[in-house]
């Protein structure tokens, strides 16, 4: 089986690859290592939205929540910064994290404790953060006038020719690896995704892992909150106005099933920089702006189709033995 | 309560619905009586009539995505069948074909739309969910595709006047089209084999299956009806704005799954009904209605509804939380 999930990660980097590559012969300049690096800077905080919500997904749930949550930390810091521009960024960084995790904890306590299914949970919880953000801002915009310089300063610093974005979705890679693979949160994690019931005679608390899974949700949507604002420079209620779906498209481009308890870190990571590198490449090759919501729509159905064909014949093959 | 199937199902289901149509009830009488109180302009026929427009369209598909979630499906691409379907609409008007040619190739188009989802669901066994998620960005795709930053704003005078004119001077097409749907609706679920048959898909669609109810079929048709559903939509909302653009009715399908599940219709399947939704899509309007008398923005609105949402089915939860902590 792990075979298999590793074969399934060669082939989605492979057409990546040979993405690249196609774009790179209609337009040679698509692949110079500066405008590859932008395509990378560009898909850095897909890649980290996208590693948090395939922990949601993974218990057999989803957090349709994280694009207004990450709009309303946003937009709480940048007011904040705004009347307090002296503060350090890293102040602004980690408030904007703590601000996430508590809007994602909100989502977990509706969910474990209040026993309202995800899918309403977050439903509601997607327009409550969405209006609270016109209401703490009266429907304003913060532009990037108004922010410190120490706020904006940060998102441009470069290392090895990269960006700082991209830096900070290798960290977050690295470390949802390491959580995932290695610790007994993952394993367990798995556990209650592929099997609830049988997870919860082995002793793991469902109610737990559920708040924990949309906190780490709700965490990285913060820091993405930074993140975003700092790398377009304004803050305003319509940031990231329906990237939830691109996310879960991420996700399941990545091959992370919604059935839950299946797919892993580099799958996830690889289905990010898919479509970060269809966002990218249409413009490259002369497809108006137009196709691509389009173009993205046929490519998670196709992904769904060949997920779930893989998957059922797992299933068979579990019933033959 | 979610998973039992009545043993003596006309008497003990209407009694679990009495229940929960009750509560609504008296949410949406606090809602006129508050709304009454602080607002002369309220209670006023015409407005009152009036405010029916904002809510209509929506009201109409929620009346199909009620069957879709009884059924355990959830539908996420309605609002971008009505992207595909005002395009077609305007369209085929630009290009001058006869007015119920019109309608015939709009009402089709969402026929066809919903119709590709029912198929990939059932064909690939697929969850809904997600197909529709993938859908709706294909669907909007294809509209914004088709139009770019174009507009329509040219339609037969039949569809303008169906979107904006009154039967009689009094009640909006839509909304006439709305009660009409609603009663046939509640015929269809609640006194007749098909409805009891999508209850018992809802509650487990496997011991349905062996029960001989062809499951796939009427996924696939509830699918297509949520299609049509949205086209009719398509054509009241395109003949009231006079003008198509392909972001139109953008966000709508959580607004729509709002007035479901708002109405007591659980969202894993098997339980609620038309009358529930019904006063549940009458609560939201008449709470906006009410909210935009009073100048409260229409974010007041959003943060109203979400928690209204969360609250109504959570609370059962939490009195329940709280009892066995004390015991």
């Amino acid at each position: 089986m792990m075979n298999l999930i590793k074969n399934r990660d060669f082939i989605l980097f492979s057409i990546i690859i040979f993405g690249v590559i196609l774009v790179g012969i209609a337009n040679p300049y698509f692949v110079k290592p500066s405008s590859l690096s932008d395509v990378l800077t560009d898909t850095s905080i897909l890649i980290i939205l996208a590693l948090s919500q395939m922990i949601v997904i993974l218990i057999r749930a989803i957090d349709l929540s994280v694009a207004s949550n990450l709009a309303l930390s946003g937009m709480l810091i940048s007011l904040l910064s705004t009347v307090y521009p002296e503060l350090p960024v890293v102040f602004f960084i980690i408030l904007s994290c703590l601000i996430g995790t508590f809007l994602g904890v909100l989502n977990g306590v509706s969910i474990a404790i209040l026993k309202v299914p995800f899918i309403v949970t977050t439903l509601g919880t997607l327009s409550i953060y969405r209006g609270l953000i016109y209401f703490v801002s009266d429907g304003k915009q913060v532009y990037s006038h108004e922010f410190s310089e120490s706020f904006l300063a940060l998102i441009h610093y470069k290392f090895l020719s990269l960006s700082f974005l991209f830096w900070v979705a290798v960290f977050v890679f690295v470390v949802m690896y390491i959580l995932l693979n290695h610790t007994r949160f993952g394993r367990n994690l798995y556990s209650l995704g592929g099997n609830p019931d049988a997870a919860k005679y082995i002793g793991i608390n469902e109610n737990k892992y559920v708040i924990l899974a949309y906190s780490i949700s709700g965490f990285f949507a913060g820091l993405c909150g930074y993140l975003w604002v700092a790398r377009y420079s304004v803050a305003s209620t319509q940031i990231a106005i329906g990237f939830e779906l691109t996310v879960i498209s991420a996700c399941v481009v990545g091959g992370i099933s919604v059935m839950g308890g299946v797919g892993t870190v580099v799958g996830c990571t690889l289905g990010a920089l898919l479509i970060g590198l269809i966002r990218n490449a249409l413009p490259a090759v002369d497809i108006s702006q137009f196709w691509q919501l389009a173009i993205s729509g046929a490519i998670i159905l196709i992904a769904i189709i060949i997920n779930t064909k893989t998957e059922q014949r797992k299933d068979k093959t579990i019933m033959v033995e | 309560m979610k998973n039992i199937i009545p043993e003596n199902p006309p008497f003990k289901l209407l009694n679990i619905l009495y229940k929960k149509e009750f509560i609504l009830f008296m949410v949406l009488l606090s809602i006129i009586l508050i709304n009454s109180n602080v607002s002369p302009y309220f209670l006023d026929l015409y407005n009152l009539i009036d405010s029916t427009f904002l809510f209509s369209e929506k009201a109409i598909i929620a009346l199909s995505m009620t069957f879709v979630i009884i059924a355990r499906q959830i539908d996420l691409s309605v609002a971008s069948i009505i992207a595909v379907s005002s395009c077609v609409l305007g369209y085929t008007t630009s290009i001058g074909m006869d007015t119920y040619l019109v309608i015939i190739f709009t009402l089709l188009s969402g026929i066809m739309c919903g119709a590709f989802n029912g198929f990939i669901i059932i064909r690939f066994a697929i969850p809904s969910i997600i197909v529709t998620i993938g859908t709706m960005s294909l669907f909007r795709g294809l509209a914004y595709s088709f139009l770019e930053d174009q507009y329509y704003n040219k339609f037969p005078q039949f569809v303008v006047s169906l979107g904006s004119d009154y039967l009689f001077g009094y009640i909006p097409y839509a909304f006439l089209t709305f009660i009409i749907l609603s009663l046939f609706f509640a015929f269809i679920l609640h006194k007749t084999i098909i409805g009891k048959r999508i209850y018992s898909i809802g509650n487990n669609p496997e011991s349905a299956q062996y029960t001989g109810i062809q499951v796939d079929k009427y996924t696939f048709v509830l699918f297509t009806l949520n299609g049509l559903f949205s086209a009719i939509a398509a054509i009241f909302l395109s003949g009231r704005l006079s003008s198509v653009r392909p972001n139109i009715a953008f966000g709508w399908e959580l607004e729509i799954i709002t007035m479901v599940v708002l109405g007591g219709v659980y969202i894993y399947g098997g339980s609620g009904s038309i009358l529930g939704v019904v006063i549940s899509i009458f609560i939201l309007g008449m709470l906006s209605f009410g909210l935009g008398l009073l100048n409260v923005p229409g974010v007041g609105i959003i943060i109203f509804t979400g928690l209204l949402l969360i609250l109504s089915i959570g609370f059962p939860s939490f009195i329940k939380y709280f009892r066995s902590k004390n015991e």
